[in-house]
């Protein structure tokens, strides 16, 4: 399910409306996920506190959706362009695949939340592919 | 059985009563079409379903989005024992509409976005949990009868 054209421009239209407001939708989202699923404080166990809205939780959703908008500049080629990321997350974080896609559900509903007029079907679907290829990337040296 | 704190219930019940079914009920069922599209091989029946602007207007999909919406009352009305209150419904799912029940998974995701989309800043957190564990329970028990 590979982005069309004019997916990859909707996509980059749409984060570029939304870069006033990533680091409050990329901590809302990370704050959503360990909320809704509970299970995900598990990778987060070194932290004092992995509650939703603490701060090493907000900081780390920037940080996520920092990496999020570097990948939209690579989305011509993700794979290549996420390679040490992939690494990263295949040999030293070993994050369990089905919780980028928990993760993106969370960031959907944030981007709902602040821009809904702007978060049309179309503009969903394709945020929503971009960021199931974006976990694919993630996952590519996984094995 | 399903535990339900009162806050909770009443997050729910909050939600159900300010609900415009008609709106929620067809943007939420045109938005799983458009998002998923592979969705629409159960409404094959319901005319033009060729791109986003003809399913955002198709009067058939509107109605059953409403429709579908309401189905979620019984649950409402019976937090207690969901999963017994959608037994019959299962089945019919399962044995007439041949429903694929990941496809309840994916629509109970585009009814959130689109109640969060609605609601803004009055979504919460603790309003994302109380009202994702519902759609799940929800979700659940619409596929437990499946054979």
């Amino acid at each position: 399910m590979s982005l069309s054209a004019k997916q990859k421009a909707t996509v980059k239209d749409f984060f570029g409306k939304m870069s006033t407001r990533s680091d409050d939708i990329g901590a809302e989202a990370l704050s959503r996920l360990v909320a809704v699923y509970p299970q995900t404080k598990s990778y987060f166990s070194h932290w004092k506190d992995a509650s939703p809205g603490s701060a090493p939780v907000r900081k780390h959703g920037i940080t996520i959706m920092g990496g999020v908008y570097d990948a939209v500049g690579k989305i011509d080629d993700l794979k290549a362009g996420l390679l040490s990321l992939s690494e990263l997350h295949a040999f030293m974080l070993r994050v369990d695949p089905v919780n980028f896609k928990l993760l993106a559900h969370c960031m959907l509903v944030c981007m709902s939340m602040v821009f809904p007029e702007e978060f049309t079907p179309q503009v969903h679907v394709a945020v929503d592919k971009f960021l199931a290829q974006l976990a694919l990337a993630l996952c590519e040296k996984y094995r | 059985m399903v535990e339900w704190t009162d806050s909770e219930r009443a997050i729910i019940n909050s939600i159900f009563s300010n609900l415009d079914y008609e709106e929620i009920g067809r943007k939420s069922l045109c938005r799983c079409l458009i998002v998923y599209p592979w969705t629409q091989r159960y409404f094959g029946a319901f005319g033009n379903l060729y791109n986003a602007e003809t399913i955002m207007a198709n009067p058939l999909i509107a109605a059953h989005g409403t429709k579908i919406l309401h189905g979620l009352d019984r649950a409402l009305k019976n937090m207690d024992d969901i999963k017994n209150t959608y037994a019959e419904l299962s089945l019919l799912h399962s044995d007439k509409l041949h429903v694929d029940p990941d496809n309840f998974r994916l629509l109970a995701d585009c009814l959130t976005v689109v109640i969060a989309a609605k609601m803004g800043t009055a979504f919460t957190v603790e309003t994302q949990v109380a009202w994702q564990k519902f759609l799940s329970v929800v979700v659940s028990a619409l596929g437990r009868q499946y054979h």
